[in-house]
């Protein structure tokens, strides 16, 4: 059985599926409904300096992209940090970590960028026995428009500074959340590494509009015919996400710095993704928001099986392990040459693969042979593009065979080459190294 | 308690009022909705669909399943309306297990096909409760075409004809129009008095006369109305009922099922409407279902079909036969009518001659089984009446004992077109028959308006 105990920075949890900081780790209840399912650990819905409470809008907060059968792909929000009074959340939150000792608690903190602000909290924060605190540097509405959120964390000057400040005021390992708003990911990483932080969490959300009513001409979600951009999230972005966990795991400077991934994840799968291009825990909501506490059960089950099935006797197996095979465009091998294959046992005749690759791509793949509707690929014409793959619903129906050394690309008339070769090497590059 | 449910003999009322509504209430009652676009979700919009290609109608399926999953379902019905103005009694009655919903790739992948008919239904009652009119009428041509039959290929013919600008009269026995539609179609698969609703939302187009009650033959002559329009249709169906060449079937009892359907469809209230306690159906096409599983619907006792054939020969498609099972009508097979017993005038019981095939040859064996039945009814095919051609007859030449057309519907007589179940190849199926009068409306429009021009 695969150990999926997590240690990330010093702080423990029995698996490393967190709750994000959001609306389901806003208040005691929802939070201990959380870990009596099941969740590794939380951060706490993101605290704000003391003083009168925060005021959220009272008309939709969220709005959301569909796909078929009205799944859930995309979701947005425009809620602020917690709206409940500062200390009755430090109480609860003292409360709850008493209660579950052996589960992550962390807190996010969300102050003006100020060093006063930042001595006056920590210490309360720090008097709850929480485990660590998390910089909410990436809110991309609202509390960013008062200084704070994103307008902190798109500025790696002041995330270097805020971070130093609490790494120099608490004893607490401080995990820096940051924003994808942002041109380069590394540059805010480097800045918080550069501050001391414990670890990066990201992403945090994106500047988004989910869509604009047609009868109203106003933009989703609409507060009295008016809206506003709000934080995109959910199963869309997990591209995203990936790539900019990618990026800062394979940065020459942030390199090894511990990484909470964050962004669309759903399922096990998702999770295990986001290990292996670096991530020590990850974090959820808009998959716990969308069906309830309950998915981690899948989420622990699904990944302890997998580790099982491939040998991976513990996190630290998988952590990074994809981290080494993610590079630039410049040095993937111009050698490897595949052709798509379609599978006719499996082919339900749809006749997809036919017309996205006529209209849009090589015209390689046939609609009719001998005049009889049949799908198949033609060699001489196929780049290997992997469109048909993609538009299929039929999984593994068409998958993209490598040729091997020697075989003739008959697109090209030229054999194989078996050993590799990048632009950097190829004649058509002006900028190409010269071969040893 | 009125009901009268296990009385001999053919009597009305064996049901309660409530059972009657509940027995013929829709059978396949409308996708709301959210159904509607849950089941358009999973069309995959196919390239050059199969499913299209199965539609005699050639209607573009996975383009209008995609304008109902994005909201626009009126889009949706003329998508539909473009290519089979019946797109809404189709909806209802074709066969699609064996037309489009065969074809459909996810019968195929998880034979589980995408519902087409019941969301063409959802497109065109839309079209149909908005009274969304999608079509006008080019500019006068000041060409009159005549329509025999104001069935499904006869309307077809005139709507599309009536856009084309020609103006038309359909001549039609009936005191409704919508042939088969009105008159033959199981009452559960169009209730709501829809074929009538259907007929008005053809019409008002315009430019289409209906003149009811006028019989070819009796009433007017093909060869006068070829003399006097400039382009005649027939769209006359099959009025004659194939004999069961079985002794004693002059008892009373025993009934054509087109004509009883009729009746029931045409019945205000189906409490007063006869009925068998026990009724014995021969044939093994879907009158014979249709008829069987209605009169169970109205409170027969026992209610079997014999059908000559195996289960693999009957016109009946295979979900057509469930569902009668389901409605608990006992299907035999290899059974054929010998001798209707009657009692003081009255059938009593039918006697079933056993069947084999022997050498490619149906025979009967000479064993026989004698089944109680007050009620019998036949549903063993229709017949082409080529009498009621009158004199003109001659000049249009049939074939197999339906009128011979070529690929655009003409006949062998000048001016004169056919389509529907009167045609060679007609196949007794509303989709077949709008396809056929549409496009026999296209090539008399070229006719007509080329006249002068081309010549052949």
């Amino acid at each position: 059985m695969a150990d999926i105990r997590s240690n990330f920075i010093g702080i423990k949890s029995p698996n490393p599926f967190w709750l994000a900081s959001a609306p389901p780790t806003d208040k005691a209840y929802n939070v201990e409904r959380a870990f009596k399912a099941g969740w590794g650990g939380v951060v706490w819905k993101t605290l704000g300096e003391e003083g009168p409470p925060v005021v959220n809008v009272n008309g939709p907060r969220y709005g959301a992209v569909w796909g078929s059968d009205r799944r859930l792909l995309g979701f947005n929000n425009i809620e602020l940090i917690t709206d409940r009074d500062l200390y009755l959340n430090l109480t609860e939150i003292k409360q709850v970590k008493k209660n579950w000792p052996d589960r992550a608690l962390v807190v996010s903190l969300m102050v003006p960028c100020e060093e006063e602000a930042w001595k006056a909290i920590l210490p309360l924060v720090e008097e709850t026995e929480a485990d660590g605190i998390e910089l909410n540097f990436g809110c991309p509405h609202g509390m960013s428009e008062r200084g704070m959120g994103s307008a902190v964390g798109q500025v790696p000057e002041y995330v270097e500074m805020v971070v130093r400040w609490c790494k120099q005021n608490t004893r607490m390992p401080v995990i820096t959340k940051l924003t994808p708003n942002v041109t380069d990911i590394r540059k805010p990483a480097r800045a918080a590494h550069a501050g001391g932080t414990d670890a990066v969490s990201l992403i945090n959300t994106i500047n988004s509009i989910t869509g604009v009513n047609l009868d109203t001409f106003a933009p989703e979600p609409t507060i009295d015919g008016r809206g506003t951009h709000g934080g995109y999230c959910g199963p869309a972005v997990k591209p995203i996400a990936l790539n900019m966990v990618a990026e800062i795991a394979r940065d020459g400077d942030t390199r090894g710095l511990p990484i909470s991934g964050i962004g669309g994840i759903t399922t096990w799968r998702d999770a295990a993704e986001f290990l292996a291009l670096g991530a020590g825990t990850v974090q959820v909501c808009t998959a716990a928001m969308t069906y309830g506490f309950k998915i981690v059960q899948e989420m622990i089950d699904g990944l302890s099986n997998w580790m099982d099935e491939k040998g991976h006797a513990t996190l630290d197996d998988v952590i990074g392990r994809a981290v080494p095979n993610v590079t630039d465009w410049q040095y993937l091998n111009l050698n490897y040459i595949t052709k798509a294959r379609i599978n006719q046992d499996l082919c339900i005749k749809c006749g997809r693969c036919h017309i996205a690759c006529e209209d849009t791509s090589h015209q390689a793949i046939t609609s009719m042979v001998n005049g009889v509707r049949h799908f198949e690929v033609i060699d001489a014409e196929c780049v290997g593009c992997n469109l048909c793959v993609n538009i299929c619903p039929v999984e593994d129906c068409i998958t993209m065979v490598p040729l091997a050394a020697g075989e003739v690309d008959r697109r090209t008339g030229q054999a194989v080459p078996g050993e590799y070769a990048n632009w950097t090497m190829h004649p058509n590059n002006p900028m190409k190294v010269a071969a040893e | 308690m009125a009901e009268r449910r296990y009385e001999d003999g053919i009597v009305a009322g064996r049901l309660s009022p409530e059972a009657y509504a509940l027995n013929f209430a829709d059978l396949h009652p409308a996708l709301d909705q959210h159904e509607a676009h849950v089941e358009a979700d999973r069309c995959y919009f196919c390239y050059d669909a199969p499913c299209m290609q199965a539609c005699p109608t050639s209607i573009d399926i996975p383009l209008f399943i995609r304008q109902i999953a994005t909201g626009n379902p009126l889009g949706a019905a003329k998508t539909i309306f473009d290519q089979n103005i019946f797109g809404g009694m189709c909806a209802r009655v074709c066969p699609v297990e064996t037309l489009c919903e065969e074809a459909c790739v996810r019968e195929h992948a998880e034979g589980k096909p995408v519902q087409i008919g019941r969301l063409q239904r959802y497109a065109t009652d839309t079209a149909v409760a908005r009274g969304k009119q999608f079509y006008t009428r080019a500019a006068p041509t000041g060409k009159r075409v005549a329509i025999i039959g104001a069935g499904p290929a006869g309307l077809a013919c005139a709507h599309r004809l009536a856009m084309h600008g020609h103006d038309v009269t359909v001549y039609d026995a009936k005191p409704k129009a919508g042939g088969l539609n009105e008159y033959g179609i199981a009452a559960y698969k169009a209730p709501g008095k829809f074929a009538q609703a259907e007929v008005e939302y053809i019409l008002s187009i315009g430019g289409i006369t209906v003149e009811h009650g006028k019989v070819l033959g009796r009433d007017f002559t093909l060869a006068g109305l070829a003399a006097g329009y400039d382009a005649v249709f027939l769209g006359l169906g099959l009025s004659g009922v194939n004999a069961l060449r079985a002794e004693g079937e002059e008892a009373e009892g025993v009934e054509n099922a087109v004509d009883y359907i009729a009746t029931l469809r045409q019945a205000e209230d189906l409490s007063q409407l006869p009925v068998g306690r026990r009724v014995v159906v021969i044939g093994g096409g879907m009158t014979a279902i249709d008829v069987a599983v209605q009169a169970r619907l109205l409170g027969a006792e026992e209610v079997t079909i014999c059908y000559r054939r195996g289960p693999e020969h009957m016109n009946a498609s295979e979900w057509e036969q469930e569902l009668a099972a389901a409605k608990g009508v006992t299907i035999r097979h290899w059974l054929q009518p010998k001798r209707v017993i009657a009692e003081g005038g009255r059938a009593a019981g039918i006697e079933m001659e056993y069947t084999a095939m022997v050498d490619g040859r149906l025979i009967g064996t000479g064993e026989t089984v004698i089944l109680r039945a007050d009620q019998v009814f036949k549903a063993i095919g229709q017949t082409f009446e080529p009498t009621v051609l009158n004199g003109s007859g001659e000049a249009i030449a049939l074939e197999n004992g339906r009128i011979r057309v070529d690929a655009e519907g003409r006949t062998t007589m000048p001016k004169v077109w056919a389509g529907g179940d009167c045609i060679l190849g007609g196949d007794d199926l509303t989709v077949s028959a709008t396809a056929q009068g549409r496009d026999a409306a296209e090539s008399i429009h070229r006719t007509l308006m080329g006249e002068g021009g081309h010549h052949g």
